[in-house]
């Protein structure tokens, strides 16, 4: 109580009633939560995430998937009527039930590119920072070179090169599209030096602390120091970086679908209804408004989740 | 400081071979150049054969990145397929200034890629500028009037702008600022290449064709840095040397823009350097929108025909430019602020 009052003498000495003072002192968890409830646009974006997450995932039981790639050459390029609400394609699929079923797809994009990303950070990062040395420059030699080409014509080169005719996949009982795999393969392996610098840095300052001293001169493996001492410590800036990336790899996707270079059709992705739709941006806005706008939102929720987290997950930060 | 450079610069040269070679062997299984080669399809066997001994391509990926690094004007090569290698190679190799020859057109790289670069440089300078003038406006001004209603308002749109992918904002800007606007009879913005054929390629031309690419190319930049500006910006405000030059009785402008806005524009220089290969990022996407006629529209239309030589060219290109800037970052800073060394 005296620590807090200290060192936070603007506010004043704070007079606390008994109750307060029995209260037992709050977990790591529920500070963070406290501190992520305050950030208001962080409320907005998770609300809204969960929105579009329900949209995506709970619109299945609206449309099968079966109508959303049904083509109807008829009622090509219709304007949003009744019947179509958010209107036709170039080939009559109904946009709105592309709009679900391309949902599922960019975030599951999403989400499994930031594993891929995940797993080759941290361990790259992980190496590179407690190993230091020989390794250390040899790792870090390489994160600069992929870093040193722009991430998107990297994507698009290795979008073309493994590419090569991949079958399709059947997952759960539906077929996709076999270059959803090289796409999130592609972003994976594309996206993951910015991590493995913060979790180097990371890595060099919690391994100079005493209590991994102290747990090297208890005889601890050194697997145990990496996975049960310097990693969960190193948290906070990977779960932030995580978050953004997801929105990243969204992104990514329609950029390359956008170009040409993504996922093929018939699976949807937000990224690939937009792929030629700037050839109808005065004939049929709709045909790119759902879709880019969805992508915006999404985008827009994650960067505001990842900004809230960032305050939570500071331990500096002392605002409760 | 020369020593530093130096040894940045000798740095970089394996990381280039490294990244060249990877690239090189990453760009052999693309597709078949032969199949698109000048625009028709190379059908009969034997002329295939023929024509991947003409050009190289039947050699191992190794050799043929010996060839494309070094030239082949040392070996003898096997032209006619009698197994006898006769002909001296003609190519004098990328260390020697050769880049090769496009597979599409026949034409040295250097000039296919020459001619668009000028007006990628156009439109990525235009860019930069209209950023950072357009940042360190928004920025000091949301710095000087934090949380009033116009700083609020600023915080949402860059928070939006930010998060908005760039095609998103140029299909929503061709649909506002040329579709609704020709139907509501205003003067409308042209949204496809560089200046109408009728009008020629004159500078005014030119300039009304970059009005939505330049927007599209900044808008996500400005939202970054103006906030990166502001918050660097408060930060001066609070220090005591800005105190002082107000307590002795400085006008308010020259505390603003002598004293704060010094420190604080500082670290935006490494920023704007270090950025170069987002900007290079969201150049290829608005070249391709807007039918600019520049080199990230060249990379998309060889990477799809498979023409390894202006790819890498274009790519080693970029990579060496990023280094460069990179190196530059690290130089300007020691030179504005005298506090970094280095050795």
């Amino acid at each position: 109580m005296t620590e807090s009052t200290l060192s936070q003498p603007e506010k004043g000495i704070v007079s606390l009633t008994p109750d307060e003072l029995e209260t037992p002192p709050l977990s790591l968890g529920q500070l963070t939560w406290r501190r992520f409830r305050r950030h208001k646009m962080a409320i907005f974006g998770s609300v809204f995430l969960l929105l579009i997450v329900i949209y995506a995932f709970g619109g299945m039981l609206v449309f099968s998937e079966a109508y959303a790639n049904r083509t109807e050459t008829g009622a090509r390029l219709q304007a949003p009527s009744r019947e179509h609400p958010f209107g036709t394609d170039t080939i009559g699929r109904d946009i709105l039930a592309r709009t679900i079923y391309g949902g599922q797809i960019s975030i599951l994009i999403g989400l499994t590119a930031m594993l891929v990303e995940l797993i080759l950070g941290v361990s790259i990062g992980a190496l590179a920072g407690y190993f230091g040395g020989k390794l250390d420059s040899l790792l870090m030699r390489f994160t600069e070179g992929v870093l040193v080409i722009p991430q998107i014509f990297l994507l698009l080169v290795m979008a073309r090169y493994f590419a090569q005719s991949i079958p399709n996949v059947n997952f759960l009982g539906r077929t996709f599209s076999g270059s959803v795999l090289v796409i999130i393969f592609v972003i994976g392996i594309t996206s993951w030096p910015y991590l493995a610098r913060i979790v180097r840095a990371q890595f060099l300052s919690v391994k100079e602390n005493d209590f991994i001293l102290a747990a090297r001169a208890t005889g601890t493996s050194t697997r145990d120091i990496i996975f049960r001492h310097i990693l969960p410590n190193s948290t906070a800036p990977i779960i932030v970086s995580a978050t953004l990336s997801v929105a990243a790899a969204i992104t990514l996707e329609a950029y390359i679908s956008f170009l040409g270079l993504g996922v093929r059709p018939p699976t949807a992705t937000w990224g690939n209804m937009l792929e030629g739709a700037y050839n109808y941006v005065e004939s049929a806005w709709w045909l790119w408004f759902f879709p880019g706008l969805l992508i915006a939102l999404i985008v827009l929720s994650i960067n505001f989740l990842g900004d809230g987290l960032r305050d939570a997950l500071d331990p500096h930060s002392r605002a409760i | 400081m020369t020593r530093y450079i130096l040894r940045r610069l000798l740095q970089a040269i394996p990381l280039l071979f490294i990244i060249s070679l990877v690239l090189f062997i990453l760009m052999q299984n693309m597709g078949d150049p032969l199949a698109t080669m000048g625009g028709r399809k190379v059908t009969r066997t034997e002329d295939r054969i023929r024509l991947a001994r003409q050009l190289g391509l039947d050699k191992p990926i190794l050799v043929q990145y010996v060839y494309w690094l070094v030239g082949n004007d040392w070996a003898k090569t096997d032209m006619d397929g009698d197994g006898v290698a006769e002909t001296s190679g003609t190519r004098k190799g990328v260390l020697r200034g050769d880049w090769g020859i496009s597979l599409v057109n026949r034409q040295p790289v250097t000039k296919v890629v020459g001619e668009r670069l000028s007006n990628t440089l156009l439109l990525m300078v235009t860019a930069e500028a209209v950023i950072i003038i357009a940042a360190l406006l928004i920025g000091i001004y949301s710095a000087l009037n934090q949380y009033t209603a116009v700083d609020n308002v600023i915080t949402a749109a860059t928070f939006i702008f930010y998060s908005m992918p760039v095609f998103f904002f140029a299909l929503l800007a061709m649909y506002i600022f040329a579709v609704n606007f020709k139907k509501w009879g205003l003067p409308y913005l042209p949204t496809v290449g560089m200046f109408e054929p009728a009008a020629g390629q004159t500078p005014a031309q030119v300039a009304w064709h970059m009005v939505l690419p330049v927007a599209t190319l900044s808008f996500g930049f400005i939202a970054g840095y103006s906030r990166y500006i502001r918050s660097t910006m408060l930060e001066a405000m609070g220090q005591d040397y800005v105190r002082t030059a107000k307590a002795k009785g400085l006008p308010r402008r020259e505390v603003v823009y002598i004293h704060a806005l010094k420190n604080a524009a500082l670290p935006i220089v490494t920023i704007i350097a270090l950025d170069l290969p987002f900007l290079l990022g969201g150049a290829i996407v608005t070249e391709r929108i807007f039918g600019w006629p520049g080199m990230g529209r060249l990379f998309l239309d060889h990477v799809s025909r498979s023409d390894t030589a202006v790819v890498m060219g274009i790519l080693m290109m970029i990579a060496v430019a990023v280094i460069v800037f990179q190196i530059l970052a690290d130089v300007t800073y020691a030179w504005l602020d005298p506090r970094i060394r280095y050795k």
